[in-house]
């Protein structure tokens, strides 16, 4: 709570207490309207103020006026009835601006409150940065240190600034950034980026960018200013409450005039009292707030759950477009796979699997190449260089080696014929087949192929689970692969053998010939598919953790690598969307619930009240819900 | 130019009246409130000074909402 918050607390309680006092204090006419008075000033003396200065500024039409004509009406009401014998109801008035002045309270400590949950889930604002001189730690602001310079980042604190680590090892916290509660080590060479927290040792970072173009700036920018980009909800909530505060008023001025006036020309009481009393009810209940509050709340909500989850969300009208996703289209490599290369298989191999692996990783050893990378992952152990001797790298072949003593080849066909030996074809050959022959005999061959990521078939079923129709897989693949990864997946369908440029032709295709509301996803890598993710409904860039151009052209971007995201994120959206929805729905049906009947008579202040307070701390609470992001 | 500048309102519906007064303040090209973020994105017209411009964006602000604050 702040200051203002603290205050408005005070007054309401004091003006409480003096109401129920004044309920049981003997006094009668002229005294009792004063006294009553005073709580009524305590509890409404800014809104008085506000709505003068509103009219004086000719921007009449807003809350504090509707509030004011309200209980002054009530307040008249009150006296001409004191005045004619009867004994007034001062209460009523003062008790709607009470009820006003709660509802304002309420909204002011949940937004305040929502607000700061928001940004501590985006805490990652580093503060300072560490710059070692002669010797001396100094703690400087991150937006003054150049690119290249060495900063020091202890354990426990946040890497302020993109770089590369030059001395040290450790592990990384990147939980903020990506929503992954697994660590990542480093070590020295590797490319770090800002958000994450160093957890074990110190390390000495070089770093590659400034303050402002670092990935923590651009996430922190993004993210504050999604809310900018408005979506259809919020624009038909604007324009919604521009008529509607307008008709109100002049809907209650025609309550209070003319069933009266009408009523005199047909010879009845005019029953002038009843009618106005009714016109100040609907004043009451008409205020917009909880609409004009809630919706905008909800989606800040929505998209700060959202980027605690590892999903950045460039804007509301994008939440509300991933919302109305109905067909999902993936790129392959570096989407659904993992874009490197992988053991797959060992066939014919009369002996061990790991020690085929094992010999040929070691005759491997010395070569950079992406294959040979892939062997030694799979081998996984230390290599000890000491067991190869007389490397010969015959280029577009292989390599010849030997290990421990034994005269070993590891290449293509090629290779095999080059060195004599007689060769098995692999039969289903998905992908790269590597064969190798010991001391001048076969000794079987390796599948390599680049590898689906372990979650993507989980993440194809969790979409159609979502109710999403179609599933395509764009690929510049061979039809062979594609249709193979595709089966495996479960997608619906394959389009292989694409150039960059026909996927964008594919993706405009298909949009042009859907169907009914769906919406179209592109999911891809960022990485020569930006074209693509601007032409598709929405864009969504993955593992773009760092990726400047994938943030720029992705509308949605998921900050790891894991497809199952892609499910995560519409399913987010979907909610924060039924939220809005719900709120528009229940705030404008009770709404107009609540007007027909108090136009009846049939619903007082009371009832009015809860219609506008009520209402509006319900859908705030409701808003708030899309803060709440399941696992 | 673009400058984001710290503002203090209390409802929605008031951020949006201030959007409406920055927009219309001589010198601003265009503005945007983002009552979340408690924000105001002012883009200047070339040549204009924030510093001569704002104090009029925060004037015709407070004409809107009186209960308003542009920090700057």
């Amino acid at each position: 709570m702040n200051k203002k918050q603290k205050k408005n607390l005070c007054r309401m309680i004091i003006s409480a207490v003096l109401l129920i006092t004044l309920h049981f204090v003997p006094v009668k006419g002229t005294l009792r309207f004063l006294l009553y008075l005073i709580p009524y000033f305590i509890i409404g003396y800014d809104v008085l103020r506000k709505a003068f200065k509103g009219i004086k500024n000719r921007q009449p039409m807003d809350e504090s006026l509707l509030m004011c004509v309200a209980t002054i009406g009530a307040m008249v009401l009150a006296i001409y009835r004191d005045l004619t014998g009867q004994t007034g109801d001062y209460v009523e008035a003062i008790a709607v601006m009470l009820f006003y002045q709660i509802g304002e309270w309420f909204q002011s400590v949940a937004v305040d409150r929502s607000r700061r949950n928001i940004s501590e889930l985006m805490d990652i604002r580093p503060d300072y940065a560490n710059i070692e001189t002669d010797g001396k730690i100094e703690q400087v602001d991150p937006d003054e240190v150049e690119p290249g310079t060495v900063i020091y980042v202890q354990p426990g604190e946040k890497i302020p600034i993109d770089g590369t680590i030059s001395s040290g090892t450790s592990t990384l916290d990147t939980a903020a950034l990506t929503g992954e509660s697994l660590p990542r080590n480093v070590v020295e060479g590797d490319e770090v980026i800002s958000g994450c927290i160093n957890l074990t040792s110190p390390l000495y970072i070089r770093t590659t960018k400034e303050f402002g173009e670092s990935t923590v700036s651009k996430i922190l920018d993004l993210v504050e200013n999604a809310s900018s980009r408005k979506s259809r909800s919020e624009d038909f909530i604007t324009k919604f409450a521009r008529i509607y505060t307008p008709a109100v008023v002049y809907s209650a001025l025609a309550l209070a005039i003319l069933p009266p006036v009408f009523r005199m020309v047909c010879g009845d009481a005019p029953y002038w009292g009843d009618f106005i009393y009714r016109a100040l009810a609907f004043l009451v209940i008409s205020c917009p707030c909880a609409l004009v509050v809630s919706i905008p709340l909800s989606f800040f909500a929505g998209i700060g759950g959202a980027s605690h989850a590892g999903v950045l969300i460039k804007g509301s009208n994008y939440m509300e477009t991933l919302s109305e996703v109905d067909t999902v289209v993936f790129d392959k490599t570096g989407t659904l796979t993992k874009g490197s290369f992988e053991v797959d298989a060992v066939h014919h191999s009369p002996m061990d699997e790991a020690e085929l692996i094992e010999a040929a990783a070691l005759a491997e050893a010395a070569s950079t190449h992406p294959i040979s990378l892939s062997l030694r992952r799979a081998y996984g152990k230390e290599l000890d260089r000491s067991r190869v001797s007389d490397i010969e790298e015959i280029s577009g072949h292989g390599i010849r080696a030997k290990v421990d003593g034994r005269d070993i080849a590891v290449g293509n066909t090629k290779l095999m014929a080059a060195v004599g030996v007689a060769y098995t074809e692999c039969p289903d050959d998905m992908g790269t087949v590597i064969h190798v022959a010991l001391e001048g005999a076969y000794a079987g061959h390796i599948v390599i192929s680049d590898t689906v990521k372990p979650h993507s078939a989980e993440a194809v079923k969790a979409l159609k689970k979502l109710g999403i129709k179609r599933t395509i897989m764009l690929t510049g693949d061979a039809s062979r692969i594609a249709d193979s990864v595709a089966g495996e997946l479960g997608i619906d369908e394959v389009h292989s053998e694409l150039l960059p440029s026909d996927k964008v032709e594919r993706v405009d295709r298909l949009i042009t010939e859907r169907s009914g509301k769906g919406r179209l996803a592109f999911v891809g890598d960022g990485i020569n598919d930006a074209p693509v993710l601007s032409r598709a409904d929405i864009g969504i860039a993955m593992g773009a953790m760092g990726a400047d151009a994938a943030i720029e052209a992705a509308d949605v971007v998921l900050m790891d690598d894991d497809p199952l995201k892609i499910s995560r994120a519409i399913a987010i959206a979907r909610k924060c969307l039924c939220i809005v929805k719900e709120n528009i729905v229940f705030a404008i049906g009770i709404k107009l619930l609540c007007l027909l009947l108090s136009a009846l008579g049939l619903a007082g202040m009371w009832l009015a009240v809860f219609a506008d307070v009520g209402v509006l701390v319900l859908c705030v609470l409701n808003a708030i819900r899309a803060l709440i992001i399941g696992k | 130019m673009k400058k984001s500048y710290k503002i203090d309102v209390d409802c929605a519906n008031c951020a949006a009246k201030m959007e409406d007064a920055a927009k219309k303040t001589e010198g601003v090209k265009d503005a945007v409130v983002n009552f979340m973020a408690l924000k105001m994105n002012v883009e200047f017209e070339d040549g204009a000074d924030p510093k001569e411009v704002m104090p009029r964006v925060l004037d015709n602000c407070k004409k809107v909402e009186d209960d308003c604050e542009v920090f700057f």
